[in-house]
């Protein structure tokens, strides 16, 4: 049986590691080089946040997988990021609004993870949470000036949200392993997230002039394995050098 | 922790960081990593970064503690190689590095002589990290001071500067632009 440890950090990893990588996608590509550098920034904080789990997962499973391993030498069915985080980037617009959701939800997880009984996974949230709080400004800040802007970005921002809403119900996906942590004291229970969270995005896209759509959220597979046909693509770039030279070094 | 609780923490600044220093050399050591730059702002040593959590050497074996800045820091190989290397100098055999994340690194640990180094060479320092309250969103406004003029009317110009650590403004009254250290 997989370890519950092993598979929450994995889920949590690989939701940075994924995002990480569509957001250094802009790298190059950003609409100022102010924001070019700040993805790329925001990128490189996901990545490390992504070394810090994948690490204690593969410590976890005892395989002798590494950080490296387990990010270049798994397929798409072994990733359990959230889909939200594996769509294609969009516009600025919708990155950013996908950055809102996803940061706000990191903030309050982290904060509830960092008094995890797990001392390491602990030491991991508390780290990442001070990093969750720039990029969660960062978004709130764009969505608001994007939202409440020009008829233009309003209408664009409005059309992220609209799309990129219905995936957010699987931020609070659980299954018996996160049952079986939350009920040790190892992990928060997502479920008791949801308020905060959605308390926090009421404000913040009312601020930006945007409605939550009234659409549910009700997309999951991601947690389990099952994901939209984007990932697959996105692995391939990702995973096409490592494995082209399997060891090299540089 | 190095190999178990320290015998001391001293640091070789008046002001430093607190630093777990044993064994019979662990001063020598900290000395060495105290001579030891950080490559994206080289003006300070890894030590008064506070990325030098702990030392411990004896005869000609070193084991040192390190924690990054950010998560994704991009420099924590340079800074480990430049630490191995000055170690190895110093006739250090036997060099062993270990990275922690707890307690997570933070600003308050940069001392002030440390941030006086900084403004001169043309960084506005952090303030306070406010890690514990609950976010700010929507429009803040920081107080940071010019490096320069020492004008507190100043902008900012962009969260995320030429390295995580760092923030973009620009001064109003002098015109230039400077960076500022993140409170973290």
């Amino acid at each position: 049986m997989t370890p519950p440890l092993f598979s929450y950090a994995i889920r949590h990893g690989d939701d940075r590691l994924v995002l990480g990588h569509r957001l250094s996608e802009w790298c190059g590509h950003g609409p100022i080089l102010e924001e070019d550098i700040a993805m790329a920034n925001i990128a490189l904080d996901l990545l490390g946040q992504a070394t810090m789990f994948l690490k204690l997962a593969g410590r976890v499973e005892g395989q002798g997988r590494d950080e490296d391993a387990l990010a270049y030498w798994r397929d798409e069915r072994e990733f359990r990021n959230l889909e939200l985080v594996e769509l294609p980037r969009g516009d600025f617009g919708f990155t950013m609004v996908r950055q809102l959701l996803f940061s706000a939800f990191a903030y309050h997880h982290l904060e509830a993870l960092a008094r995890s009984s797990h001392l390491e996974l602990a030491g991991i949230a508390a780290k990442a949470h001070k990093e969750s709080r720039y990029h969660l400004r960062h978004a709130a800040e764009w969505v608001q000036r994007l939202g409440d802007g020009t008829a233009e970005s309003h209408e664009r921002t409005q059309k992220a949200l609209d799309q990129l809403w219905p995936w957010t119900g699987e931020l609070f996906f659980q299954d018996d392993a996160d049952r079986a942590l939350a009920a040790e004291g190892v992990a928060p229970d997502l479920e008791s997230l949801r308020a905060p969270w959605e308390g926090m995005m009421k404000e913040q896209l009312a601020r930006a002039t945007l409605a939550i759509p009234a659409a549910p959220m009700r997309m999951t597979g991601g947690r389990i394995g099952r994901h939209t046909e984007h990932l697959g693509h996105m692995l391939a770039e990702m995973q096409i050098v490592a494995r082209s030279h399997p060891g090299a070094k540089w | 922790m190095v190999g178990g609780p320290a015998e001391w923490r001293w640091s070789g600044a008046a002001d430093g960081p607190d630093v777990a220093v044993s064994g019979s050399r662990g001063k020598d050591a900290l000395l060495v990593l105290e001579e030891v730059k950080d490559p994206e702002v080289p003006v300070l040593s890894v030590v008064e970064l506070g990325i030098v959590r702990g030392v411990e050497a004896d005869a000609d074996r070193v084991a040192v503690t390190i924690t990054p800045t950010y998560s994704g820091c991009p420099a924590m190989k340079t800074i480990e190689d430049d630490v191995r290397g000055a170690l190895g100098r110093a006739g250090f055999e036997s060099i062993e590095i270990r990275t922690v994340y707890s307690p997570a690194w933070t600003t308050d640990w940069i001392p002030e002589p440390a941030r006086e180094k900084l403004r001169a060479y043309g960084i506005a320092p952090p303030g306070a990290a406010a890690a514990g309250e609950p976010v700010p969103l929507g429009r803040t406004v920081r107080a940071v001071k010019c490096p320069y003029c020492i004008s507190p009317d100043t902008a900012l110009q962009s969260e995320f500067g030429s390295t995580a650590c760092k923030s973009l403004y620009v001064c109003r009254s002098c015109k230039l632009p400077f960076e500022h250290f993140k409170s973290f």
